[in-house]
């Protein structure tokens, strides 16, 4: 039976004349002309492990599609097959962890977050216990639907104490990320992009290196200042390139730590006054970067205008990657636009 | 160090003797907040007298000793019986029992491991203490330490789905040293477990996941000793589990006899009645 809530779209189709395939994973996320990195978050977990006996790796049947099959095969004394079993995931890396280990704990995003969000919060957060959960698909970089789509993890782990909270923008942060988060003595939930891998930020800022807790001006400019985070700031930087031709200086500071939030440069920059302030989050509007920048603003006092690129707070359709991005305002012919329009 | 010395290490009291102590820490620290999963308490008391005057290796001086069994309290509601050994064992101060559940306490009324020195984890969130049991014993392994880790868990934490992810990853790294212990009161938050999911015959359930087990009247202190003695000692590569049935409110037959229930209700003037009873049936 179909209640009056439930939304159904079963109108039937013509085939289309431009055949758009579904993209299960982010083949496409680049944009045309940059380099790409094969596994880097693979690689330097492996590079990481090789002086440290600490690190051990653990997936609940994902590892080939989180990259951490790289780590398996060059190590495979130091890697823990858990199956499909989220919440066991979760709680066993703890029981690692308490042994003096330090895991890297991988799955999707989705799953993390929904179906583990109980073992996360009581068997390794409260216990301030230092596993890495390291999380592929994160917000809307598959098209598969809101089964796969997690466009909501960074709202619910920011709700956690004691964790922290990474969401990186390309193969320069997730490799740079690995040697930061076994340094963090404490939890650590990061984004993950895999397979091939953009090298975006050390072509916009060549000296560019990840650092937890920090955010960074990848460029300057005078008119806007897009905060952004993950692969929106890719986004971002592609935009600002084609809003320059048009005149529009913008800036684009990377925040690539969630949580703690790097407040004292985010408030800096949105202080350098007369720009407009834009947030960029592959992510749902509730509870994300955007959000937690307007609390800052709010709270220091400062005020500026300030607009949000996020995802809606709907469940997105299924579709090929490049399509969704446009529908849901991530492309950067949409960032174009909605920057363009808020001037 | 062998069962055997261990046992006579600490055979200056009888494990009845230690069970009783328990029990009377026990009443003594309901009485202190007027209420208290007593029952349960009562009811395990026999098995944790086992757990930790028969079986565990620790230093009482040193709870966190590397070389120390693991004992993990998965059912964190369970803290007034876990206190009770505690402090039975020597790892916590007699002197503390009149602050359980008070503010600023070491011992609140669910157990977790940052406040009370021998709470290996914080459990209460149900079905968390197996699978973090098996990461540990893969840590163990890792590092070569003998050591057993025990996960003491409810009968109630059967239907956590959580919990059978537990039981087959165990099976699977062939955890011999992980012994995992079901408290079988038959008694969860809205009336016997039997009656809200269907457990079916225990022992049968865990050996055809491949673990090894075994299940005796949780009340009965020789086939506790020898459930624990046989699960320890077993040469086989799998994990082991003591299914253990025991009787809620166990030592204070007005309790026994009442209407069983998840929380067991004792009126004010009731704690010392029960006190009484309990020292009618000291062992001698």
């Amino acid at each position: 039976m179909t209640l009056a809530s439930m939304a159904r779209k079963y109108e039937a189709r013509k085939a289309p004349d431009r055949k758009v395939a579904t993209s299960a994973m982010i083949a496409s996320l680049a944009a045309e002309g940059y380099e790409t990195v094969a596994a880097p978050f693979g690689h330097a977990l492996v590079e990481q492990a090789r002086g440290d006996d600490r690190i051990v790796g653990l997936s609940a049947d994902l590892s080939k599609y989180t990259d951490l099959h790289i780590f398996a095969q060059a190590m495979p004394e130091k890697f823990y097959q858990m199956g499909m079993a989220e919440q066991l995931l979760m709680s066993a890396a703890a029981g690692i962890a308490r042994e003096g280990f330090i895991p890297f704990a991988t799955t999707y995003a989705v799953f993390a977050s929904r179906r583990a969000y109980d073992f996360i919060a009581m068997a390794i957060a409260e216990e301030n216990l230092p596993v890495k959960i390291v999380c592929a698909l994160p917000g809307l970089t598959t098209g598969y639907g809101p089964s796969h789509q997690a466009t909501e993890d960074l709202a619910i782990f920011r709700g956690l104490p004691n964790l922290v909270v990474i969401d990186p923008c390309d193969a320069c942060d997730v490799a740079g990320m690995v040697p930061e988060m076994v340094a963090h003595n404490g939890p650590v939930y990061a984004r993950l992009l895999r397979g091939k891998v953009p090298t975006v930020l050390t072509r916009h800022k060549p000296d560019y290196k990840f650092q937890l807790g920090r955010a960074q001006m990848i460029r300057e400019g005078r008119d806007v200042l897009v905060v952004s985070s993950g692969i929106m700031t890719m986004r971002a930087l592609d935009a600002a390139e084609q809003l320059a031709a048009e005149n529009v200086d913008v800036a684009v500071l990377h925040v690539p730590t969630i949580k703690p939030l790097d407040k004292a440069t985010i408030l800096s920059e949105a202080a350098k006054g007369g720009r407009l302030v834009v947030t960029a989050e592959n992510h749902t509007e509730n509870g994300g970067l955007g959000e937690a920048v307007a609390r800052e603003l709010m709270l220091a006092g400062t005020h500026v205008p300030f607009r949000m690129i996020a995802l809606p707070d709907a469940f997105l359709e299924a579709g090929a990657l490049p399509t969704l991005h446009d529908m849901y305002g991530l492309s950067v012919a949409r960032v174009v636009a909605q920057i363009k329009s808020w001037l | 160090m062998s069962v055997q010395t261990r046992a006579t290490q600490r055979a200056n009291m009888s494990l009845a003797m230690r069970a009783w102590n328990i029990r009377r820490k026990a009443l003594l620290m309901g009485e202190v907040q007027g209420q208290g999963y007593i029952g349960q308490a009562l009811g395990v008391a026999d098995l944790l007298a086992t757990s930790y005057f028969h079986a565990l290796d620790y230093r009482p001086e040193e709870p966190e000793w590397e070389g120390r069994d693991r004992f993990y309290l998965s059912i964190g509601h369970y803290a007034i019986a876990l206190y009770a050994a505690l402090m039975e064992a020597g790892i916590l101060p007699e002197t503390e029992l009149e602050t359980y559940g008070m503010d600023d306490s070491r011992m609140p009324m669910s157990g977790m491991a940052s406040y009370t020195p021998g709470m290996e984890i914080t459990g209460g969130s149900l079905g968390h203490g197996l699978g973090i049991a098996v990461g540990a014993a893969l840590g163990l392994k890792r590092k070569g330490n003998p050591a057993f880790v025990y996960n003491l868990m409810s009968d109630g934490e059967l239907g956590e789905g959580s919990t059978w992810e537990a039981v087959m990853s165990a099976v699977q790294w062939k955890l011999d040293n992980l012994i995992c212990l079901v408290d079988f009161n038959n008694q969860q938050a809205d009336g016997p477990s039997r009656d809200a999911l269907a457990v079916g015959e225990e022992a049968p359930k865990w050996e055809a996941f491949g673990w090894h087990a075994q299940e005796v009247d949780g009340n009965d202190i020789a086939a506790l000793v020898a459930a624990f003695d046989t699960a320890r000692n077993l040469p086989d590569a799998r994990p082991r589990v003591i299914i253990a049935n025991t009787t809620m409110c166990k030592g204070v037959p007005f309790l026994e006899q009442r209407e069983i229930t998840h929380f067991v209700r004792v009126e004010a003037d009731e704690w010392a009645k029960a006190l009484d009873v309990l020292e009618e049936g000291k062992p001698q």
